[in-house]
C-alpha cells in the first residue's frame, strides 16, 4: 500500500479541546475499500451470512456495522440482523465512565443465543471496551461465537483480546490519538493521528 | 484584672443617653461605681493615679443595655447554660441588667428559687440579675402563686414564658392581683389548639418544606384577650415577644383606647424571617432545615417583620428583649421536629439590630432608647442612663466594625443561633457592671490605658 | 450530575432531569433483557435506611441496587438500636463506619434527610420525608408521562388529594413545572396548603387551585391522585371520607368528562373506592403499573448516577 500523505493539516476542535495538528492514516476512499475488504473476509470465513448478527459498540461502531450489513446485502442478498450496543454500564473505569457522554438503551432486535455474532467497533486499543462489549453480549445470551471487526487495530494491547477482521493495523505510540471520523457522525470520512490531548485519552 | 472602684474615664466616644435626649461627643467619668461627671471632651490627664482610660474615640458610648426577657437556665438546666455563663454572654454583648426567665427547674414558684438565684448572680454573675417568678405553681397553668410573698423576696415581674396561661380565668385574677403587688405580668401568647405541634410560621415557605405551621393568629387570638383583660382590670401587664403585623395593628387599637401596658419584640423577629428556615441567606444560599432558626414564636414573613420595625419606630412596642435561649447541642442536632425552641442571643442582639441602623430603618439612638430606658422604665429598674449620679453600668461599641459570628466562640453555652458565619457590622468592645468593666474585647485592648490597667 | 446527594426536585435544572430520563431509559432496556443484571455498582454498598414502614418504595430500591450489582443492607427503624432511642445521627456515624456508600432513607420527619446529607460523606438519596419531598416518585412520573405522550412541555397535570400532607404532590409541582407542564392541584380547602402569594421568595412555584374536580379534569392530560388516610377525618380535615368520595374520587363516570388520552396515576399504595376506583385504577387510561416498573428503572438511573460521579475512598477498619 502506498505510504499515507502527510499532511499537517490542524485537526478540528472536539469537546472544546485546543486543535492539535493531525496526519490523515486513512481518506474516505480508503476506508470504503477496507469496508469492502472486511465484508469479504467475514462471508469466506463464515461461508455466508446465517446465523450471523452485527452489533456496533456505540458510538462509532454502529455506523460501521451499518455499513457492513449494507455490503453483506449487496454480497449475499440477504440482510444481516443488526443492533447496537451500549457499553457504558460495562466499562471498568470510573473516569471512562465519566467521559462516555449519555448513556442510551442498547438495541438487541434478535436473541443472541446460537447465533454467531460480529462486533464491530472502530478502533482497537487496550481491548477494555471488546472485553466489556462481551460482557454486555454474555447478559443477551449465549452466542455459539464472537468475531470482532474494527477498522483500526493500533495495538497496546492490555487484555487477550485479538480481531478477526482489520481494516488497516495502525503501529502507535500511547501518547497519541487516533480518530475516526464517519459521514454518519462526523459530516466526513477519515481516520487521523495526532498527539494526545490529554492524559487519559479514551482507553478502547 | 481591673480593681473595683477604680476611676475610670471613657474618653471621646459619641454618648447617646436617650433618657436624656444626648447625642453629642463628651468624657464620662466614673468613680464609685457611678457615673461621677459626663464633660465635653478633653485630652487624657497625664499622672493621674489610679485612673484606667478607656479610649471611645469612634465608638459608641451609650448607658448598659437592659433586657427583660432572658433564659439563663439556672436551676436545674446547667448544660444548657448557668448564671455565670449567662452573665457572660450578657456582657458580651452589652448588657448590664438581665431579667432572668422563671422556667427554671424547679421553677421559679417559691422564695427559696428567688433566693438561689440572687445569691447565684450577686457571687458568680458578672451583670445584674432581676428573677422573674412564674405565674402558675409549677408553671402548670391552674393556681396562681404567692405574688406578694415572692415580689418581696424581689421577684421583679412575674411570667409562665415557656407557656401560655391558657385559663382566662387565672390570666384575670393574675392581672387584678398586679394592682397591689405592682409588678408586671409578662405575657407568653400562644393559643395551644391554634399553634397545635407547628414548629415554623405557618405560611408559603412552611408548605414548601412540609413543616406543620404556628400560625400568626394563635399569637394574635390570645394578645386580644389578654389586651381585653388589661383594660378590665387595669392591672399591669407586658407582652412578650409580639411577631406579627396584625398583633401590631391589635397593640395600636388598644392603645388608642388608652388602654396601658408595654410590648416587646425580639432581636431575631426585627432582622429575620421564615425564609431562613428554607435556608435563605443574604450572603448566599444555605441548607434549609438548619434548627438554629426554630425558635417560639417562629420567625414570620417579611410583611410582619417589616410592621414589627414600623412599630419599634412608632413606639407602638415599647423596647426590644433577647429573648435568650440556650440549648446544649444535642437539642438542636436532630430533625427539625425534634429540635428545641430557641436562639442564643446575647452576643448577637445588639450587632444584628445594628443592621436595621445602617440600612436606616431606624435611628441608633432610638434603638439604644428600646434597650436602655425604655425596659428599664417598664420594671421599674434602676438604669438605662448615663446621668450623673446614675449607676456607672455603660455600653461602649463600634458601631463600624464587620466580624464573623462564630458561636463556638460564644461565652454562652448555648451556640445555637441563626447567625452563624454570618458577618455582622457593629460589635461591643467594653461593657461596664457597676463601674467594673465587666468585659472588654480583645481586639481592643489598646484602648485601655493609664495605671491600675493590666492588660 | 454533578451533585452529591438527591434530597428534592427544588434545585433540579430541567436538563438534570433530562439526564434522569435518558439514563432510565437505557435502564429500561436493562431490565427487558434476560439477564437483569449489570455491573457499574459493584463493591458499592447501599443502604436502604427506613424510619416508616414501606414494602414497594423499599423493594424497589433494593432491586435497583442490586440490579446494578451493589450489596445492599436493609435498615428499619424497628427492631434495631433505632428504637432503643439512639439518634438519626449516631445511626449514620455506624452506618457510615460500616461502610456504606450510598443511604436511602425514609423518615417520618420532613428535613431529616438533610441532616443525615451533612453527616454523611457518601451519597444520600431522600425516599421520602414527612411531608416534604418524595423526588424518585415526582421524576418517575415525569419518566412515565414522558414515555406516553413523547413530551412533557405543555401539557396539563391534575393532582387531586390530600396535598397539605403530601410529599409525592410537593416533588411532582416542582418537577412537572420545571418541565413546562402546568399543574392544578384539587381537593377540599382543608386539605389544600398555604401557597402564600404568587413571587413568594422561598415557597413553592406558582400552581392553580381548585376545589371543582369535574372542572378540572376537562382539559387535564395527567390526573393524578394522591392517596387520602382515612386518620385525616379525625381532627377535622375531612367532614367524611363518603363526602370525599362524591366529590373527588377519580372513578369512571368523572372521566367520561376527561379527554380518552388522560393518564390516570397514583403513586401507591392505593386505597380502591376511596380516592381512585378499582375501575379507574385498572382502566385502559390507568399508568399505574407502569409506574412501579419505571420506578425500578429511575432509581437505577439515580443511583447510578450518583455512583458514576464519584469515586469512595473506603476507609477500611
Amino acid at each position: 500500500m502506498p505510504a499515507a500523505p502527510i499532511l499537517p493539516s490542524v485537526g478540528r476542535a472536539e469537546n472544546g479541546e485546543v486543535p492539535l495538528p493531525e496526519r490523515l492514516i486513512l481518506s474516505a476512499a480508503d476506508v470504503q475499500r477496507a469496508l469492502a475488504r472486511i465484508a469479504h473476509e467475514i462471508v469466506e470465513r463464515n461461508r455466508g451470512v446465517e446465523t450471523l448478527v452485527l452489533l456496533g459498540i456505540r458510538s462509532r461502531g454502529a455506523p460501521l456495522a451499518q455499513r457492513l450489513r449494507a455490503k453483506l446485502l449487496d454480497l449475499e442478498g440477504v440482510e444481516v440482523p443488526l443492533g447496537e450496543l451500549d457499553i457504558t454500564l460495562y466499562r471498568d473505569d470510573l473516569a471512562d465512565r465519566r467521559l462516555a457522554g449519555q448513556i442510551g438503551p442498547s438495541l438487541v432486535p434478535v436473541s443472541l443465543s446460537g447465533r454467531r455474532v460480529i462486533l464491530v467497533d472502530d478502533v482497537v486499543f487496550t481491548g477494555r471496551s471488546v472485553r466489556a462489549a462481551l460482557d454486555a453480549i454474555m447478559d443477551y445470551g449465549r452466542p455459539s461465537s464472537v468475531q470482532l471487526a474494527v477498522l483500526i487495530d493500533r495495538g497496546h494491547r492490555e487484555l487477550p483480546i485479538r480481531p478477526d477482521y482489520v481494516g488497516k493495523n495502525v503501529p502507535t505510540a500511547r501518547d497519541e490519538d487516533v480518530r475516526v471520523r464517519l459521514a454518519e457522525t462526523d459530516g466526513a470520512d477519515e481516520v487521523v493521528i495526532s498527539r494526545s490531548n490529554d492524559a487519559i485519552g479514551g482507553a478502547t | 484584672m481591673i480593681e473595683k472602684n477604680l476611676d475610670i474615664l471613657i474618653r471621646g466616644g459619641r454618648v447617646i443617653d436617650p433618657a436624656r435626649d444626648v447625642d453629642s461627643f463628651a468624657d464620662v467619668w466614673i468613680s464609685g461605681g457611678r457615673v461621677h461627671d459626663v464633660t465635653p471632651v478633653r485630652p487624657a490627664p497625664d499622672g493621674r493615679r489610679g485612673l484606667v482610660v478607656l479610649e471611645a474615640d469612634g465608638l459608641v458610648v451609650a448607658p448598659g443595655l437592659v433586657d427583660l426577657h432572658a433564659h439563663l437556665r439556672d436551676p436545674g438546666q446547667e448544660e444548657k447554660e448557668t448564671i455565670a455563663t449567662g452573665t457572660r454572654a450578657a456582657v458580651r454583648g452589652g448588657f448590664t441588667s438581665v431579667c432572668s426567665m422563671a422556667n427554671t427547674s424547679p421553677p421559679v414558684d417559691n422564695r427559696a428559687v428567688v433566693e438561689y438565684i440572687q445569691r447565684t448572680a450577686r457571687v458568680r454573675g458578672v451583670a445584674r440579675v432581676f428573677p422573674l417568678a412564674t405565674v402558675t405553681v409549677g408553671m402548670a397553668g391552674r393556681h396562681l402563686v404567692e405574688m406578694s410573698d415572692l415580689a418581696e423576696a424581689g421577684a421583679i415581674a412575674f411570667s409562665d414564658d415557656g407557656r401560655p396561661v391558657a385559663d382566662g380565668g387565672i390570666m384575670r385574677r393574675a392581672l387584678e392581683y398586679t394592682r397591689i403587688v405592682d409588678r408586671p405580668i409578662m405575657c407568653h401568647e400562644e393559643d395551644l389548639t391554634l399553634s397545635a405541634a407547628g414548629v415554623m410560621n405557618e405560611g408559603a415557605v412552611a408548605t414548601r418544606l412540609g413543616l406543620k405551621g404556628w400560625p400568626g393568629v394563635a399569637e394574635e387570638a390570645m394578645i386580644a384577650r389578654d389586651l381585653l383583660l388589661c383594660e378590665q382590670t387595669g392591672g399591669r401587664m407586658h407582652l412578650a415577644h409580639v411577631t406579627t403585623a396584625r398583633g401590631v395593628a391589635l397593640i395600636r387599637w388598644a392603645r388608642d383606647r388608652g388602654i396601658r401596658f408595654t410590648a416587646e419584640t425580639t432581636p431575631h423577629h426585627l432582622t429575620l424571617t421564615d425564609e431562613w428556615v428554607a435556608g435563605w441567606r443574604p450572603q448566599g444560599q444555605a441548607l434549609p432545615y438548619d434548627t438554629a432558626t426554630k425558635v417560639n414564636p417562629p420567625l414570620r414573613s417579611e410583611t410582619d417583620r417589616l410592621a414589627l420595625v414600623d412599630a419599634i419606630r412608632d413606639g407602638t412596642l415599647d423596647l426590644i428583649g433577647t429573648d435568650h435561649a440556650p440549648h446544649a447541642e444535642t437539642d438542636k442536632e436532630c430533625e427539625y421536629d425534634a429540635a428545641a425552641f430557641g436562639i442564643s442571643g446575647f452576643e448577637t442582639a445588639l450587632a444584628s439590630l445594628l443592621g436595621l441602623v445602617h440600612s436606616g430603618e431606624i435611628d441608633l439612638s432610638l434603638l439604644i432608647q428600646r434597650m436602655t430606658i425604655e425596659p428599664a422604665r417598664a420594671f421599674g429598674l434602676e438604669s438605662g442612663t448615663l446621668a450623673v449620679g446614675a449607676v456607672a453600668d455603660v455600653c461602649v461599641f463600634d458601631p463600624e466594625v464587620r466580624w464573623t459570628v462564630d458561636p463556638l466562640r460564644f461565652a454562652s453555652k448555648g451556640k445555637n443561633t441563626p447567625l452563624a458565619g454570618q458577618t455582622l457590622r457593629g460589635r461591643v468592645v467594653a461593657t461596664l457592671v457597676d463601674g467594673v468593666i465587666a468585659y472588654l474585647g480583645e481586639e481592643r485592648a489598646t484602648i485601655l490605658s493609664g495605671e491600675g490597667a493590666k492588660t | 450530575m454533578n451533585r452529591k446527594d438527591i434530597l428534592d426536585l427544588d434545585d433540579f435544572a430541567a436538563d438534570e432531569i433530562e439526564q434522569v430520563i435518558a439514563t432510565a431509559e437505557a435502564m429500561r432496556e436493562v431490565l427487558s433483557r434476560p439477564i437483569r443484571r449489570v455491573p457499574p455498582l459493584r463493591g458499592k454498598t447501599v443502604v436502604n435506611l427506613f424510619y416508616e414502614a414501606s414494602t414497594r418504595t423499599r423493594i424497589s430500591f433494593e432491586l435497583a441496587a442490586k440490579n446494578l450489582s451493589a450489596d445492599v443492607v436493609n435498615v428499619s427503624a424497628s427492631g434495631s438500636s433505632v428504637e432503643k432511642g439512639e439518634s438519626l445521627i449516631d445511626t449514620i456515624k455506624t452506618v457510615q463506619a460500616l461502610g456504606a456508600d450510598i443511604v436511602v432513607i425514609r423518615h417520618s420527619m420532613s428535613g431529616a434527610p438533610y441532616l443525615v446529607a451533612q453527616h454523611l460523606r457518601g451519597s444520600v438519596i431522600n425516599a421520602g420525608d414527612g411531608w416534604h419531598a418524595h423526588p424518585t416518585q415526582a421524576l418517575l412520573d415525569l419518566f412515565t408521562v414522558r414515555q406516553r405522550f413523547g413530551r412533557l412541555h405543555g401539557l396539563n397535570a391534575v393532582i387531586v388529594g390530600d396535598i397539605l400532607h403530601s410529599r409525592v404532590a410537593r416533588s411532582n409541582i416542582w418537577g412537572l413545572t420545571k418541565m413546562g407542564v402546568r399543574v392544578t392541584l384539587c381537593g377540599p380547602p382543608t386539605l389544600l396548603p398555604d401557597l402564600g402569594s404568587n413571587g413568594h421568595r422561598a415557597g413553592l412555584p406558582p400552581v392553580e387551585i381548585s376545589y371543582d374536580l369535574d372542572q378540572a379534569v376537562r382539559k387535564a392530560d395527567i390526573i393524578m391522585a394522591l392517596r387520602i388516610q382515612k386518620e385525616r377525618q379525625e381532627g377535622g380535615l375531612l367532614p367524611s371520607l363518603r363526602e370525599y368520595v362524591k366529590l373527588y374520587q377519580v372513578n369512571e363516570e368523572r372521566l367520561t368528562r376527561a379527554r380518552p388520552d388522560a393518564l390516570i396515576m397514583h403513586p401507591g399504595p392505593m386505597n380502591e373506592g376511596i380516592e381512585i376506583s378499582p375501575e379507574a385504577a385498572r382502566g385502559v387510561r390507568s399508568v399505574i403499573e407502569e409506574q412501579v416498573t419505571n420506578g425500578v428503572a429511575v432509581r437505577m438511573a439515580l443511583l447510578y448516577l450518583l455512583a458514576a460521579e464519584r469515586s469512595y475512598v473506603r476507609v477500611a477498619s
